[in-house]
C-alpha cells in the first residue's frame, strides 16, 4: 500500500515534449513509473522515445489534450512540465478532463491563477460529492512510493520501501530527510510545495497516511509562512493515531522577506517557526531542532521489528 | 513586493477607484510646485513601506505651498523605523465626514481571497480586529468570480453601511477588485475609505502588494520597483537570476532547494552559539542546476559581503549530482582566482557523493574542507568565522 500513487497508476505527462519534461520523463521510466503518454496540442500525433528500467526503449504517444490520452490510454495521473506562463490552462485543461491526480510541478506560477484552477478542482465533483482531480503542488517535487512509482522530480534512488511516510513543503528537504531514513525506507514521500495556495495540505497527507496500512509512523516538515502547519497540528491531535515527528525550517529568516518559496514569509507576528513548532509539541508531535535530530526523533517512536526492503 | 502609498494610488486612479489629487515628489522645491498646482489645504505624507509615519512625524498638513516646502524639507531623509524618506507625496486636504475601512487579500488558508470591511475606519486593522471583531465584516470571495456587484452588495450589508451609502460604496468595492485582479494584487487596502462633507467616497490611503510571479505578465510592475530601497547585494544577487536575501551574520550560506537553504540557516546558528555567536550571513538557494557559473555568481555574491568570514556550501545531490557540484565549487574557485579569500566548507551528500567528494579532494584547494554531514558542516564553518573575527 500507499498513498495517492502505486504501481497502477497511469501517469501522463503534460510538457512531454519540453525541455524538463523529457529529461523528468526519462527518469520517471527509469524509476519504473508506467507511464502511457504525454500531452502537446502542437505535436498531437508524434510519439517520443524513452529508455525505461529494463533498459528497453519505448515509444510513448503525444496527445492533443489530456482528455484525449485519458480515453486512449484510461491514464490516472498527469505530471505537468508547464511554463508559468500555460500552467493556468494546462490545470484547466486536466481538472475538466477529470484527471484523478494532477501534480504541477511548475515553480512561479501567478497565485491568482493557482486560486482560480484550484477553486474549479473544488467544483468539479464526482458521485461522492468529492472533487474528482487531487491537486498536488504548484511549485513541488511531486511524490514518489519507493519502488514502485515516480511522479514528479524526486530522485528515485535515494532509498526503498519501507513503513515511514513523508509530507514536505520542500523538495530538498524531503531529499535530505529520506536520506537520513534510508535504512528504513518510505510508503510514500510526497512534496506539497512551497506556493501560498496549494492543492493538497499536510492535513490531507496525514489522513491518507493514517489510513494507509503499510504507513508505520510519519514525518511533517513545514516552513515558515501561513498557517499550515498549526491547523496539521490541530488535525493531529484529534485524528491520527500512528506517531508523528515534525521538523519546521526558517527559525532564522526575518520578518516580511521571502526566502525562495513564494509562501515561505512571516508577515508581522503570523508565519513563525516558533509558532509553528509550539502548536506541533502542544498536540504532542516531537519537532527537532535539525533535519538528523529529527530523524533521531523518529528512530525513536518508530514501531520495531518493522519489514523493510529499504536499501 | 510592497507599494508606496503614491503608486497605489496612481493605480486606483488607473482602474477608476476615487482618489484625491496627489503629486510625489523627491525635494521641497518639487513638493511647493505640486503643492501650488494642487492648490488649497495639503498633506504632506512620508513614503515609506512602514505603519505609523503618522506618529513618527512624517505626516503633515500644509496650509499653504510654502508651508509644503517646510514640511518636505524636515521630513526628506527622516528615518522612520529604519526606512529612509526619499520621497513625499504633496496630497490635496481631504474635507472628512466618516471613515471606514476595507481590504482584499490572498487567503492562503482558505485558498481563496477574503474581504473585510468596516464602518469603523482610520485605526489599524489588527487593532480593530481584537478590539471590535463585530465592527468587522469578513466575507470570502471565490476565486472564479471574485468581487462582482451581488458580492459586493453582500459586503456593505455585512459591515453595516447605511442604506443610503451602501449602492455607492460596492461600486467603488467593485472598482478596488478591478486593481485586485488586474494587477496581479495579493492585497489591496484602503486604510481610511472616506465620506467627504459633501457625501463622496474616497480612497484617501492604500496599501498594495503584488504578486512577483506575475511579473511576466505585468509590464508596468517593473518600473513600480524603487532601487534606493534595495539593499546593494540583493540588487546584485537579481541581476544575476540568484534567489539571496541579506541577513546579519558572518557565515555566508549556499544551498540548493528553499527548504534546505533555510534549514542550513538555522543548524548554522545552533552551531554558531558555541562559537562565539556566529549567525548566518544570508539566503542564497541556487536551485537544482549547480552549475560553475551559478556557483561562482553566488559565492562572488557572498564574497562582496564584508561581514562574511566563512561560506558553507551545503548541497543535497539530486537532480544534480555532487559531482557536478563538486565541479562547479572547483571551477568557481578558478574563475574568482584571488578574489576567494575567506575559508570554504563543503558538504556534499546524495547522488554521486563519493565521486563529488573525491574531486574536491584531489583538487585540493587550500580554501576548501569537506564536511559529511550538515551538522559537522555547520559546526565547521562557525568555528571558522569566529576564529577569523577573533583574530
Amino acid at each position: 500500500m500507499s498513498i495517492y500513487l502505486n504501481k497502477d497508476s497511469k501517469v501522463i505527462v503534460q510538457g512531454i515534449t519540453g525541455g524538463e519534461g523529457s529529461k523528468h520523463t526519462a527518469r520517471m521510466l527509469h524509476a519504473g513509473t508506467n507511464i502511457v503518454g504525454g500531452v502537446n496540442a502542437r505535436k498531437a500525433g508524434t510519439t517520443v522515445t524513452h529508455r525505461d528500467n529494463a533498459g528497453k526503449d519505448v515509444e510513448l504517444p503525444v496527445f492533443g489534450s489530456v482528455a484525449e490520452a485519458m480515453e486512449a490510454t484510461g491514464a490516472d495521473v498527469s505530471v505537468m512540465f508547464v511554463p508559468p506562463k500555460f500552467a493556468k490552462d494546462a490545470a484547466i485543461e486536466a481538472i475538466e478532463a477529470g484527471i484523478p491526480l494532477l501534480v504541477v510541478i511548475t515553480e512561479g506560477i501567478p497565485v491568482q491563477d493557482s486560486a482560480e484552477f484550484f477553486a474549479l478542482s473544488q467544483e468539479k465533483t464526482g458521485a461522492d460529492g468529492k472533487p474528482v482531480t487531487r491537486i498536488l503542488g504548484p511549485n513541488c517535487p511531486g511524490i514518489i512510493t519507493p519502488g514502485e512509482s515516480l511522479a514528479g522530480i524526486t530522485p528515485a534512488n535515494i532509498t526503498g520501501k519501507g513503513g515511514v511516510g513523508l509530507v514536505s513543503k520542500s523538495g530538498t528537504l524531503t531529499y535530505q530527510m529520506m536520506y537520513e531514513l534510508r535504512d528504513l525506507g518510505f510508503s510514500t514521500a510526497i512534496g506539497i510545495g512551497g506556493d501560498p495556495v496549494i492543492g493538497t495540505t499536510h492535513i490531507d497527507a496525514l489522513e491518507a497516511f493514517e489510513a494507509d496500512p503499510e504507513t508505520k509512523a510519519i514525518v511533517m516538515i513545514g516552513e515558515i509562512g501561513g498557517d499550515a502547519e498549526e491547523r496539521a497540528a490541530e488535525f493531529i491531535k484529534n485524528n491520527v493515531t500512528k506517531p508523528v515527528v515534525g521538523y519546521v525550517a526558517g527559525f532564522t529568516a526575518p520578518e516580511g522577506k521571502t526566502m525562495g518559496h513564494a509562501g515561505a514569509i512571516v508577515s508581522g507576528s503570523s508565519g513563525t517557526a516558533q509558532a509553528k513548532k509550539e502548536a506541533l509539541e502542544a498536540a504532542g508531535v516531537k519537532v527537532g531542532k535539525t533535519p538528523s535530530e529529527t530523524a533521531h526523533l523518529l528512530r525513536e517512536i518508530y514501531p520495531e521489528h518493522e519489514e523493510s526492503s529499504a536499501l | 513586493m510592497d507599494l508606496y502609498e503614491y503608486q497605489a494610488r496612481d493605480l486606483f486612479e488607473a482602474h477608476g477607484v476615487p482618489v484625491l489629487a496627489g503629486i510625489v515628489a523627491q525635494t521641497p522645491e518639487e513638493a511647493k510646485a505640486a503643492a501650488e498646482k494642487i492648490g488649497g489645504v495639503t498633506v504632506v505624507k512620508a513614503q515609506v513601506k512602514v505603519g505609523g509615519r503618522g506618529k513618527a512625524g512624517g505626516v503633515k498638513v500644509a496650509k499653504t505651498a510654502d508651508e509644503a516646502f517646510e514640511h518636505a524639507k524636515a521630513i526628506l531623509g527622516m528615518d522612520i523605523k529604519g526606512h529612509t524618506v526619499h520621497q513625499v507625496m504633496i496630497a490635496q486636504g481631504a474635507d472628512i465626514a466618516e471613515e471606514y475601512y476595507f481590504s482584499v487579500l490572498l487567503d492562503r488558508s482558505n485558498r481563496t481571497y477574503l474581504a473585510m470591511c468596516s464602518v469603523e475606519g482610520g485605526m489599524e486593522i489588527e487593532q480593530l480586529a481584537e478590539e471590535r471583531p463585530e465592527a468587522l465584516a469578513k466575507v470570502p470571495v471565490s476565486a472564479l468570480t471574485g468581487i462582482d456587484a451581488a458580492t459586493a452588495d453582500k459586503i456593505v450589508a455585512e459591515a453595516n453601511f447605511p442604506e443610503e451609502l451602501r449602492g455607492k460604496v460596492a461600486e467603488v468595492l467593485v472598482k478596488l477588485w478591478d486593481v485586485f485582479e488586474k494587477e496581479d494584487a495579493t492585497l489591496v487596502e484602503v486604510n481610511p475609505l472616506v465620506k467627504t462633507g459633501a457625501g463622496e467616497i474616497v480612497a484617501l490611503d492604500g496599501k498594495v502588494t503584488l504578486d512577483d510571479n506575475a511579473e511576466f505578465r505585468q509590464e508596468g510592475h517593473g518600473a513600480l520597483v524603487d532601487e534606493r530601497s534595495e539593499d546593494p547585494l540583493e540588487a546584485k544577487a537579481k541581476a544575476n537570476d540568484l534567489n539571496y536575501v541579506k541577513l546579519d551574520g558572518e557565515v555566508g550560506i549556499i544551498g540548493n532547494g528553499a527548504g534546505l537553504v533555510m534549514s542550513t540557516l538555522d543548524v548554522v546558528a545552533y552551531a554558531g552559539e558555541n562559537h562565539g555567536g556566529v549567525k548566518p550571513a544570508n539566503f542564497l538557494d541556487i536551485g537544482g542546476g549547480a552549475s560553475a557559473e551559478v556557483m561562482a555568481n553566488g559565492l562572488d555574491v557572498i564574497l562582496n559581503d564584508a561581514q562574511v568570514k566563512s561560506v558553507f556550501v551545503n548541497v543535497f545531490g539530486g537532480i544534480t549530482a555532487c559531482d557536478a557540484v563538486a565541479n562547479g565549487v572547483v571551477q568557481a574557485l578558478e574563475i574568482l582566482g584571488d578574489k576567494a579569500t575567506k575559508p570554504l566548507v563543503v558538504r556534499l551528500d546524495g547522488n554521486n557523493v563519493d565521486e563529488g567528494r573525491r574531486i574536491l579532494r584531489e583538487a585540493n584547494h587550500p580554501l576548501v574542507t569537506q564536511a559529511t554531514s550538515m551538522d559537522e558542516g555547520a559546526d565547521k564553518a562557525a568555528e571558522l568565522a569566529n576564529a577569523s573575527a577573533q583574530k
